[in-house]
This record gives C-alpha cells, structure tokens and sequence, in this order.
C-alpha cells in the first residue's frame, strides 16, 4: 500500500460526492421540499467542487491520463496556489463546504459522500502529497542550425582544441601584436 | 459487421436478453404498483413515485443478483470446460466476464439513481400529507391510528413532529439504504480505470465493501415500509367504492370501513441468496486450489527487473494466452494478482514473467532476489481466460502485440514452434509474420532472448523463413538512430543482437499488408493483435482493404483478442 497516492482516490470521490450534490440539489428544490433553500447551497457547492476538483493532479511516478478538456481548469485552479495545492486547505474546505448540505435529507448522501473524500485528503495531506498541475509539454521544435557551431578561425594546419581553448591574456597581446597569422606551435619549414 | 455479428451473436444476444429482462421489469413493478387497486391509497398520498421506486428496487434486486455471477472466476472455467465440445463462439462471451460485470454495475447506479431520487420524493410527502391539517383524503389516511386496529398503518411516519431525517435514520430501510450507497459510491469511486491500474491493491480491497453492500440490501425492506391494503379490507370496502365518502368512515351504519394495510415483505433475499452461495462457494474453491503446492522450478532475474518463474503444479494444464492468478502469502496474504502465462502447453513446466509495476510486485521481486533465504510459498489459482486456438488455424498468421501485449504472444510463439517441430497435424500455420512494437526493449529484453533462441533453432532445421519478425521501437532518439546508421552493415542488430534488424517508429501497415498479400496471394491470413484499441482500428481497415474481393484470393480475418 505504500506506492498508493490517496489523493487520487479522494479526487474521483470528491468529483463524485460534487455530482451527488448536485442531483439531490435540484431534487429538493424542484420539489419545494422543506427547507429547500439548503438544496439551492447544495447545488452552488456542488459545482463549486466540481470545477475545483475537475483537473486531475500530476502522478508522482509515471505518466498521467488527463480528464477530457481539464486543461483550461487547471489554468485557474493553478492561480490560486498554496490554496488548492495543499491538500489539508482541501480537506478542511470539502469538511466546511458537507455541513449545511447535511441538514437535507435529499443531500445528505452527498454530505457523508464528501465527509469521506476529506478524510482521505486529510490523510493524503499527512503523507505529504501536493497537487501539481498537468502542464502541456512545450513542443521541441526543431532548431535549424541550432547545431551548426562556429567554423574554427584558425586556417589549417590547426593544432588539437585543448590548446586553442584557452587563450591568456598574453596570447592575446600577442596574436593582436602579430601579423594575420599566428601559430600556437612553432612550424618549421623543412625544405629538403 | 456481418463478420463481427457472426464471431458476437451470443454475445449480443445475451446483452440484448439482459436489457430486455431489465425492461420487463420495471414495467412490471411500474404497472403494478400505478395500477393496482391495493395501492389505491398509497398512490393516494405518493403519486408516481411509489412506482418508480418499486420499479427501480426490483430491477435492482436483480441486478444484484446478476453482478455476483461473472465474478466467479472458477466457475466459469468450468462451464467452458464442460462445454468444450461447443463451438468456440459460443464459449467466447466466458471471456468477457468482466465487461459484464462493468455494464450491470453502471446499471445499479442508475437503478439507485431513480430509486434514491423517487424515495425522497415518498418521504417529503409522507411528511406533508402527516402535517397538512386540510382534511384531505391523504391527511385522513396519514392519521390512521397506529394503536388501534395493531399495525394497520399507512404512513410511516407517525407524528407531525417527526422529520424525514429522523424518521430515515430510525428506519432499517433509510439506514441500510445510506449505508449501502455509501459503500456503493466508494465501490465505484475506486474502480475507476485511473485507480485501478494505477493503484489496483486500493480497489482489490475498497472493492470488498461489496459485502456491506450486500447485507444492506438484504435487510433493506424488513420494516414493511411499502403498505398496501390486505385482500381482506378491499373486500369488504374497495377503494372505487369507498375513497370518496372517506369522511363517513367512522361512522358507525357506513358501508366502507377503515382500510387495514399491511406491509410488503422483504424480498431481496430471495433474489441475491442462490449467487450468494455461489459466491461463497467459489472463495471456497479458490481457498481449496490454493493450498495446492505449486514448485518453483527455476527462478530467472532479466535485465531491467523483471523476473521469471517457473513452475509446476499437480493436475495444472494449460492453453495458449491463459492467465493466472498468483498469491504470495509472506507479502501479502489477501491480494491476487494476474498475470499472463508465457510458456507453452507443451512444456514442462508453466511460466510467468513478473515486471517491477507496483507495490505487490516490486516486494516479489525484491523476495526473490535475496540469495541465500528459502523461497517463499506462491499459491496459483487457474487458468483463466481465452484459448488462442484459432491462431493455429490460419494457414499465414499475422501476430501483433504491442507493448505489454506482447506477453501472451510467448506463449503463442513457443506453442507454434513445438508443434511445428513435431509436424504436429493440426498446425496449419506455414508462415507467420511477428510484429513486436514497443517504447523500448528494456522490460522485454527477455523475449528477445526467446526470439533470438528461435532464430538459432530454426537455422538449425534450416527453416529460416518460417518465423518472419520485425521488431519496431516507438521511442527512439537522435542518439539510438546515429548508432543504427553507423552500424548498417553488421549483420546482427545493434539493439537487440537479433539478425533481423530493427526499424524505428510505427509500421507502415499499408505496405505491410500489400507485401504479404504480395507473396500469399491465395491464402487466408489471420491477422491477431494484443494492444491498444487505435491500433486495433487501423489493422481492421486495412483487413479489410486488402482482403481481395475474390473469395478465392487472399483473405485477411482480423482478431482482437483480450488476452
């Protein structure tokens, strides 16, 4: 159990327990039952935690499947920073967020639902997992000539580049005090 | 599609049986419980939703009966093997066990969907028709004494003061009917494909609140919530004669009596006790199969962490492409993993290679690599699973196995190799072309191995051409592609040390297939894939596009197996 990243499991429950909310939402208000204004905050919540919950975390290990068009959520979700990528901000909030749902009895599956979804953020957050963002991979494009590097500036003969590498500030005086060309190795011109 | 129909008919008649007995039903219940004069008075204060939920709770009992079936690994293998002088068709739908019990799962959330919704409607208006003080039919009916004439109620709850809440929660119905969705939406919440092949120990045990489920559902309708009149008061006073003059009913010269109603006995135990037993039976075989000893012959740790076992087991028989389950007590007492058999029905000796993917396998691995301490305990349940035969049936065969799905295809290699050498008759294969497409070989550098082994003994009987690979690497760089230039000329693979070379990227299946449609221009091609469902897509069209409109020529028959 030790490779198991709770908050992925508390996400799937939290998105779930948002969806519960809502349906038993719209029941308690369509029907006018009493105290049907709890079914209107339930909706309100319920679609707030399914907006937050939509974009799915980064895995820790291996590759992760997005859900279908998360990516202009997790733009928003990411400006909020420490507040939704800190899973104890989650747990506390999906607490807060079950209570007054739990006073209706149309949502009070969602109530219980979402209760248990922060209990597992909670121990996610004990364990120390964040959520990180998708982000799409910036596309390579290839560099034309990125590879080409500079033609050497010494015509041939050339000596070996460890002993072109490193020009002195004497080499310098010298190379600009000489003529157009000059050699790091002395040449001789063996004429026989 | 006519070649798909006549490969799924049983399948599809099978589905189309299960819809069609999910209809019935809740039609049934629906015009029962909207029609019938003994709930003339129920409707009274309820409306449709009495039906739709009484509707809804038998196609939920059975579905629940249902989903308890496919679930029963070992006794459908039984059924297969009494069955095995059935044509292969009609076994094939064994096979797909799991998507069954997917699609009557989706079924039972939809069923508690409409059941849940319609039972808050009851309440809320059991709860109105208590408090309204209008003298209403419903209100009359609400009021029914509970102490006078014993049990005789209609609405359940008894005073005005009592919330829904309250009365849900003090309900053996309303509590075991939170708690069984409750179990039901972390059942589902966990089962998801993202959770389960990620984190598949968190569903193999959150999956068991099935049990919770189950025991809820049970002793759901013991309250006898659901009130109908008895035979006795619609006798002596029918609701069509009676429901009008509903204010002169105390009086003492009225014809119509005070209804008497009487409570629906539970009846979900009914439905759910026979798959119940089943089940039970079937833990109870697996427990007794397990406990046989299983020998680890031989112990193989492959490059890149992957290690192979084999093995032998008294009265183990298998086919091509099987799985099996596999426990190992000293790592975990309660999980069962699968895990596609690689060796041949003709050997020894039955295999399996593990890859590092997880928690239950890296701890296996890690076992097994200790030298010097004994070898733990492995318990096997099975074989399970389709039987490749027909891959034994095409005179040319074209294999596919895409990353992973390359696994059963060890077996199927092996298989046609021994039977090829023993000029074993019912072998009708001549040629086969072998397409291996992965990332990159690491996990897999043991089936090269088996492939390298191939190619030495087939050179030995001088058969070169009978085992046509071609290996392709999806995931290659600059790098690997400059040392594959460099070394053009060798005459083994730079990679892989096979003769036949590897090509980078997809195949160009277009060209494939012209190629052996090229060199088999009479024969019937089998074309079988272990992969991903794109690819299963784009083979098919191209069976279909090359397969000459002459039956006489070349045909390609294309088969996804789920291995």
């Amino acid at each position: 159990m030790g490779q198991i990243e709770w908050a992925m499991w508390a996400n799937e429950q939290a998105l779930a327990s948002g969806l519960i909310l809502i349906t038993g939402g719209i029941v308690a208000t369509a029907g006018r039952f009493t105290q049907w204004y709890f079914g209107a905050y339930s909706i309100a919540a319920g679609v707030l935690i399914c907006l937050l919950e939509y974009p799915r975390g980064k895995r820790k290990k291996g590759s992760t499947m997005e859900r279908c068009g998360q990516k202009y959520l997790t733009t928003v979700v990411k400006l909020f920073g420490p507040l939704t990528r800190n899973y104890y901000v989650r747990a506390v909030l999906h607490f807060l967020l079950s209570v007054p749902a739990g006073f209706l009895l149309a949502t009070i599956l969602g109530t219980v639902c979402l209760v248990i979804a922060s209990v597992i953020y909670l121990l996610a957050a004990i364990r120390g997992e964040q959520w990180t963002p998708i982000e799409p991979k910036p596309k390579e494009r290839p560099q034309v000539g990125g590879t080409i590097k500079q033609p050497p500036t010494n015509p041939p003969p050339r000596p070996p580049a460890e002993v072109r590498k490193k020009p002195s500030v004497e080499e310098e005086e010298a190379a600009t005090a000489g003529g157009p060309q000059v050699n790091p190795i002395p040449v001789t011109d063996e004429v026989v | 599609m006519g070649n798909w129909l006549a490969n799924h008919w049983l399948s599809v008649l099978f589905l189309v049986s299960w819809l069609g007995l999910n209809i019935f039903l809740f039609v049934y219940a629906f015009l029962n419980y909207e029609k019938s004069d003994k709930y003339f008075y129920t409707r009274e204060i309820l409306g449709t939703a009495l039906a739709f939920a009484r509707a809804s709770a038998l196609c939920l009992n059975f579905n629940s009966m249902v989903i308890l079936l496919p679930v029963c690994r070992n006794l459908l293998s039984f059924l297969r093997g009494t069955c095995s002088f059935c044509n292969r068709t009609l076994r094939k739908p064994l096979d797909h066990n799991l998507i069954f019990h997917k699609l009557v799962a989706y079924m039972i959330c939809v069923f508690t969907a409409i059941h849940v919704v319609a039972h808050l409607f009851n309440f809320e208006r059991y709860s109105r028709s208590q408090q309204a003080m209008d003298g209403s039919l419903a209100s009359v009916l609400s009021n029914l004494a509970h102490e006078k004439e014993g049990d005789s109620w209609l609405n359940p709850i008894h005073s005005p003061n009592t919330t829904v809440m309250y009365a849900t929660f003090t309900s053996v119905a309303g509590l075991t009917g939170v708690i069984a969705t409750t179990a039901l939406v972390l059942m589902v919440t966990s089962a998801v494909e993202f959770i389960r092949r990620n984190y598949f120990e968190l569903f193999w045990y959150t999956h068991h609140l099935f049990i919770v489920y189950i025991i809820c559902l049970g002793i759901h309708g013991l309250g006898g919530i659901v009130r109908g009149q008895t035979e006795e008061s619609i006798g002596e006073s029918h609701p069509n004669n009676c429901s009008n003059s509903f204010r002169e009913w105390d009086k003492y010269e009225w014809s119509c009596r005070r209804p008497h109603f009487v409570g629906h006995p539970p009846e979900s135990w009914k439905w759910i006790v026979a798959p119940i037993a089943l089940y039970i039976f079937e833990r109870i075989l697996r427990f007794y199969r397990s406990q046989q000893k299983v020998v680890i012959t031989k112990v193989v740790m492959h490059p890149s962490k992957v290690l192979e076992l084999q093995m032998r087991k008294r009265g183990f028989s298998m086919e091509v492409g099987q799985y099996i389950f596999v426990n190992c007590p000293s790592i975990s007492f309660l999980e069962w993993h699968p895990f596609t058999l690689t060796s041949a029905p003709e050997e020894e000796f039955f295999s399996i290679h593990i890859r590092a993917a997880g928690d239950w396998t890296e701890n296996l691995i890690r076992t097994f690599e200790r030298q010097h301490s004994p070898l733990p305990r492995i318990e096997v349940d099975g074989p399970f699973g389709t039987v490749s035969e027909d891959v034994f049936q095409y005179e040319v065969a074209v294999l596919v196995g895409a990353g992973i799905g390359v696994t059963p295809f060890a077996s199927i290699l092996k298989s046609i190799w021994y039977k090829f050498q023993r000029a074993d008759n019912k072998l009708k294969t001549q040629k086969i072309y072998f397409y291996w497409i992965c990332r990159e070989t690491g996990a897999f550098a043991w089936f090269n191995n088996l492939l390298n082994s191939l190619e030495q003994e087939m050179e030995e009987l001088g058969k070169m051409d009978f085992l046509n690979y071609r290996l392709f690497l999806t995931g290659w760089d600059s790098n690997i592609a400059g040392h594959a230039a460099l070394n053009f000329d060798k005459a083994t693979d730079v990679l892989t040390g096979l003769k036949q070379k590897t090509s980078f990227g997809r195949p160009m299946w277009d060209n494939e297939f012209s190629r052996i449609a090229a060199a088999h221009p009479k024969s019937v091609v089998g074309v079988f894939l272990c992969g991903p469902r794109t690819l299963a897509k784009s083979l098919r069209r191209c069976c279909q596009r090359y397969s000459s409109l002459d039956p006489r020529k070349v045909q390609f028959y294309f088969n996804k197996e789920t291995f």
